[in-house]
């Protein structure tokens, strides 16, 4: 007995350690429950990460684009129709109407980690007899690798791109039979030609956007795109990624332009990664459900066993609240003992994980990390399931009538 | 005092038809009567376990009708003192530590002062060497006497004993029938045990005879 604990503890504990076998299986069928919560959380989390990542790695978060051209049906001046037929108009591509101004009050918002103005536009890559059909991309690079990562991606050379110089991507290089140091020729749709340098070449993970993407300086892109001095978007980088919709709304709403967060960009990508967090959830749910009934009949057993020793111990003054404090901690040290053996548990299943679950190469086929907070939420978590499931056998313990107990 | 109770069927039965008893301060009296007269009945009502159907009961001068269940169990801890015939230590923890437990759960928490007491009391029941053992390491005599040891922890004004030699044999029952008598003479508790043993009623001061719920007799051993 140790002299800190007040009795309710020290009887709670000699009850779990008397009924050894009990207690032993009920903690471990708590421990395999919360092991397949926290391995679960853990694999997911580090999956949708690295999805997230994947897809994240070559797109803004926000994009802001001008707004679309309308046709409108002609009226004459009393407001009858003269041309009711409306056809829909092919867009051209249109600078952002004062977009040093909106840059500057989007890069104002908190909410934005980055601003990046993009001149960027349809074009063809020429080298000896090869054609290659581009997405120009014309950069501000010191901004525009806060929004796209870019500068870690480079496999070759570097990400530079003064007058003359271009980036591309390895799939592009392959195409065309280029590396770093080669000419490329890039003409626009319009018929605007200039020879590039190609200094660096990246890889973002994406076959197509490393065969499409080749990045050049803003003012290069904007001359052969013929927008001098315009951009055609503005992307963003955010803090929080999961509020680009609300984001994106509010400042189309502000700026009367267009603007498309990553969320509609990938809508079916999003849609696919929030049933994931919902199905786990729900898996979630039904293993904390099926923990808290074993723990509940374990007790509701205990409670019967001992229900001679809880008249003794009425009998000799205890009250109805020590009873029920006795086995709502009960549930609360199965609960918790349970929890730490399943946390154990799931490290040791996750460091298996990561030794067999390799690429070819032998890299992991992506980080997965136990986060202490996830062990502390799975902690408190299976603690308070363990004091909710004991409500029911220790209100049985409380209400238990001590002359019907002793004598039974 | 009367208690009745009610079946499942709604037939309310008395089983106790106006019980008027009084126990003065170190009393030894013995509780006799055939099986369903209702002696166990009227030990719980004594021992605060259960309520009276009507009339009351007063313990040291405190009337306890309108006190709630947890004062009804605090009171009863620190006033009564139970020994049952099974002896009914708890299993799960050692015999110094079952002679504790009332003052556990009286003040919360262990401390060095209960320990000692409770240490002085198996000493006095003569279990200082069993001190440390479990319940399941005991003889049936030295179990009922650490339950002893654990009535008297609160320093009782009552000590109700039901059948508290009827699981032992001659020899041992009456070397736990002497300690009782050696605790009410150095102690002035008053006991009330309940026997079917006729030998051991006529060594107690009082014997109270319940038949059908009624007292018939009340006099001291002939």
């Amino acid at each position: 007995m140790h002299p800190w604990l007040p009795f309710e503890w020290i009887a709670a504990i000699r009850f779990l350690r008397e009924g050894r076998m009990q207690s032993v299986l009920i903690i471990v069928g708590v421990g395999v429950g919360v092991s397949v919560i926290v391995f679960m959380s853990a694999l997911l989390s580090g999956l949708q990460a690295n999805l997230l990542a994947r897809t994240l790695a070559s797109q803004a978060h926000i994009v802001v684009l001008p707004p679309e051209d309308v046709a409108r049906p002609l009226r004459a001046q009393d407001d009858a129709l003269l041309g009711p037929l409306v056809q829909k108009q092919a867009q051209r591509l249109r600078s952002i109407d004062q977009w040093q101004r909106i840059r500057t009050r989007l890069a104002a918002m908190p909410a934005i980690a980055g601003v990046s103005p993009v001149a960027s536009g349809p074009a063809f890559a020429v080298r000896g007899d090869a054609n290659k059909s581009i997405t120009l991309i014309g950069i501000e690079p010191e901004h525009y690798v806060r929004v796209v990562d870019i500068a870690t991606r480079i496999v070759g050379g570097q990400l530079r791109v003064n007058a003359g110089e271009a980036v591309i991507g390895i799939e592009l290089a392959k195409d065309l039979g280029a590396g770093v140091g080669d000419k490329l020729r890039i003409g626009s749709a319009d018929g605007i030609t200039d020879t590039f340098l190609i200094t660096g070449l990246f890889d973002l993970g994406s076959k197509s956007v490393n065969a499409r993407n080749v990045y050049v300086s803003l003012r290069a892109a904007q001359s052969l795109l013929d927008l001098v001095g315009g951009v055609s978007s503005l992307d963003l980088a955010l803090h929080d990624i999961y509020a680009a919709e609300i984001l994106a709304q509010r400042i189309a709403d502000d700026t009367g332009l267009q603007a498309d967060s990553w969320i509609r960009t990938n809508a079916q990508f999003f849609t696919a990664l929030s049933s994931q967090s919902v199905s786990s959830n729900v898996i979630r749910f039904f293993v904390g459900l099926s923990v808290a009934f074993g723990i509940a009949s374990v007790l509701v057993v205990s409670v019967v066993q001992r229900s001679r020793e809880i008249g003794i111990l009425r009998a000799m003054g205890a009250t109805r609240g020590q009873m029920l404090r006795t086995f709502l901690l009960q549930g609360g040290v199965v609960g918790l003992l349970g929890s730490l053996l399943g946390s154990a548990l799931a490290w040791l299943f996750l460091s298996l994980w990561q030794v067999f679950a390799r690429n070819p190469d032998g890299t992991p086929m992506f980080e997965i990390a136990v986060a202490p907070g996830l062990i502390a939420i799975a902690a408190g978590g299976a603690t308070a399931v363990g004091i909710l499931a004991a409500l029911i056998p220790a209100r049985r313990a409380a209400a238990l009538d001590p002359v019907v107990a002793i004598r039974g | 005092m009367r208690k009745s109770y009610r079946s499942d069927a709604g037939v309310e039965t008395e089983v106790l038809h106006g019980i008027d008893l009084r126990l003065a301060r170190g009393e030894f009296a013995a509780l006799i009567g055939p099986s369903g007269s209702g002696k166990s009945t009227l030990l719980n009502l004594i021992g605060l376990l259960d309520r009276p159907s009507a009339g009351s009961l007063s313990i040291d001068g405190q009337a306890t009708a309108s006190l709630d269940d947890d004062a009804l169990a605090r009171l009863r801890g620190q006033r009564i003192g139970f020994v049952f015939q099974y002896h009914h230590l708890i299993p799960a923890f050692s015999a110094l530590e079952n002679v504790m437990m009332p003052m556990l759960i009286e003040r919360g928490r262990p401390d060095q002062a209960m320990r000692a007491r409770a240490a002085g009391l198996l000493e006095q029941v003569g279990l200082h060497a069993q001190m440390d053992n479990r319940p399941g390491q005991l003889s049936g005599g030295q179990q009922q006497r650490v339950a002893i040891a654990r009535a008297l922890a609160m320093q009782p004004s009552l000590v109700l004993a039901d059948e508290p030699t009827g699981n032992l044999d001659t020899r041992t029952a009456d070397g736990v029938f002497a300690l009782l008598r050696e605790v009410n003479a150095t102690l002035a508790t008053s006991f009330l045990i309940v026997t079917h043993d006729p030998r051991l009623a006529a060594r107690c001061d009082r014997i109270v005879e319940l038949v059908d719920g009624a007292i018939v007799a009340d006099a001291p051993p002939v």
